[in-house]
């Protein structure tokens, strides 16, 4: 999940000025062509810095995206519960595993990715620096969120990057069973106790105003990226993803009985587009540059789990364990 | 057949698997490296689906459902061994017990596919063949951290020092110890530790670990009673901590 919200930086007008033009050509018939571009194949050093930087802050929303729901593990109420959210959240840590593999292909370690993490210089999805206060809001996150992720990411598994595309349609795959699964557990709230709706409902209320954030701040004030979409590094605009997302499952919460908390939410019918309350997108730039609620604690957690595993990975390393490729 | 010496079995063993795979499941996001979290993630899911297996077993033999054995009983009602009940500490702690105990698993499964009890039979075959993933899992991470830095292996040592009590707590033997034996739904505690300790000591001796003396260990006794450590009752606080919000609701 959690590819959404991909923050991207303005592009300035030199970056391109030192490129061949010819290969900068045939490198845009290609992606024209609808071909993948591949590792060793020619790309302009903005296409690889672009897309390192959007594959880095994927990767780094699955690791800490597992930290709200993984609190959930030892919570889950009953068997079939707490077997599945386990085999979510797992699966969550292997994306991060297949996406950082996707970027270092690019030629960026992993290790140096996850210390750009820790020392705050990359980002990650803004959503997971909101805290996952009851079960009802780790179901939030299973169903909607994940939703979410996936309206970006079916976008961005048809980009022209092919390491990152084939990542992505595996973890798409895996993606569907958690939306499933999501849904199920809010299901179950919806059609439980006075206590368990109550619960949904909260958390719904808690979690709207970061799911909007989610898809990223409005075309209109969003950084220029005419550029990415032309090398397909970005797929769709964020409120062109936001209005899918709202257009798949606002039908869905209503249909269960919640209310969403945002009075001016309705689809024009004319324009086939959502209409709804601008989104606080001050709040957006505050929380993403590290005032949120959680975001202390997520790097925190990060940084204690990288230092404490320092000495495994330094005896994996050690000579007594190098890998000696067989002859035979 | 003994049906309560059956079910004393049944439930210390479910008892055992469900602990473990809550603890293991806490390295999710917190492994040393994502691949070890990946993995520690995959065997708290096989043994927490064990011990729902053996739960429906007990179930079928007239006990309560296995969410609410699971998720209402207190720790005195609880017969796992102490040793799955520590908390994970650092992944040294958290990697020896893994070793030990699954080693312990991997035999115990092995008897028990010659239990005379058809369908604890036919299980234990099942979990036999996940917990071989287990073991190869345990002893490559126990041979390449056991005889890698100066730091790995004292750190690994120190962890096997203070484990092994708690690890030949595992063996702590039934009340129906005998009856076991005798009507083979059992081949016993003891006949288990001869052939762990064994298998544990030949991995050992590939690395620069040594098992401390067993003839000079206590052992860590008092689990399968019911007797636990301060660390079980919040383990299960928090385990049935939604649950308990209303326990007829269904989530």
């Amino acid at each position: 999940m959690y590819g959404g919200g991909t923050i991207f930086e303005n592009i300035k007008g030199t970056e391109l000025e030192n490129e061949d033009p010819g290969q900068l050509a045939a490198f845009e018939a290609r992606i024209d062509r609808g071909e993948k571009i591949e590792p060793r194949d020619w790309m302009p050093a903005l296409y690889r810095k672009q897309l390192i930087r959007m594959i880095e802050q994927h990767a780094h929303s699955e690791i800490i995206g597992a930290l709200p729901e993984g609190t959930w593990i030892t919570r889950a109420p009953g068997f079939k519960r707490k077997m599945a959210l386990m085999a979510k959240v797992q699966d969550e840590v292997g994306h991060a595993q297949l996406l950082y593999s996707a970027a270092e292909t690019l030629g960026k370690p992993r290790e140096q990715m996850i210390d750009d993490l820790i020392n705050g210089k990359s980002k990650y999805s803004n959503i997971f620096n909101y805290p996952a206060f009851t079960w009802a809001d780790s179901c939030f996150i299973s169903w909607l969120v994940d939703a979410g992720a996936i309206v970006n990411q079916l976008a961005n598994a048809k980009g022209s990057y092919g390491p990152y595309c084939r990542a992505l349609d595996r973890i798409c795959a895996e993606e569907s069973f958690h939306l499933k699964y999501g849904h199920h557990c809010v299901i179950y709230l919806a059609t439980g106790t006075a206590i368990q709706r109550a619960m949904f409902q909260e958390a719904l209320d808690r979690w709207w105003a970061p799911m909007m954030h989610f898809f990223g701040p409005s075309d209109n004030i969003s950084a220029h990226t005419e550029t990415l979409m032309r090398w397909k590094v970005k797929m769709a605009t964020n409120d062109d993803m936001r209005n899918q997302f709202l257009d798949m499952y606002v039908p869905k919460i209503w249909e269960l009985g919640f209310t969403i908390p945002d009075p001016n939410l309705r689809k024009n019918e004319t324009t086939g587009r959502w209409e709804y309350t601008e989104p606080d997108w001050d709040e957006f730039k505050r929380v993403i540059n590290g005032d949120g609620p959680c975001n202390k604690e997520r790097l925190a957690v990060r940084r204690i789990a990288e230092e404490r595993g320092r000495w495994v990975r330094e005896a994996l390393q050690s000579k007594q364990n190098v890998y000696v490729t067989p002859l035979a | 057949m003994n049906t309560a010496a059956l079910k004393e079995l049944l439930y210390k063993m479910a008892d055992d698997q469900l602990i473990l795979g809550h603890r293991n499941s806490e390295w999710t996001g917190f492994g040393p490296l994502l691949e070890e979290d990946i993995a520690f993630s995959s065997m708290a899911q096989d043994k927490v689906g064990q011990s729902y297996a053996l739960y429906q077993l007990l179930h079928a033999l007239g006990e309560q459902a296995p969410d609410t054995v699971a998720f209402t009983r207190n720790a005195p009602q609880f017969h796992n061994c102490q040793f799955v009940e520590l908390p994970n500490e650092e992944y040294d702690f958290s990697l020896i017990r893994h070793f030990l105990f699954d080693t312990a698993e991997a035999v115990r499964f092995d008897m028990l596919t010659q239990s005379r009890y058809e369908p604890l039979a036919q299980l234990a075959k099942k979990i036999r063949g996940e917990l071989r993933y287990h073991t190869l899992h345990a002893n490559t991470w126990i041979r390449q951290l056991g005889s890698a830095t100066e730091e790995s292996i004292s750190r690994l040592q120190a962890a096997l020092d203070k484990a092994f009590p708690f690890a030949l707590g595992i063996f702590e033997p039934s009340p129906f110890e005998d009856q076991l034996i005798e009507e083979q739904l059992f081949a016993g505690e003891q006949a288990l530790r001869l052939r762990w300790l064994e298998r544990v000591q030949t991995i050992l001796a590939e690395t620069s670990l040594h098992l401390p003396d067993v003839t000079l260990t206590t052992p860590e006794f008092g689990g399968r009673n019911g007797h636990h450590t301060e660390h079980l009752q919040p383990l299960l606080d928090e385990m049935s901590a939604v649950f308990r919000i209303d326990p007829t609701a269904e989530w």
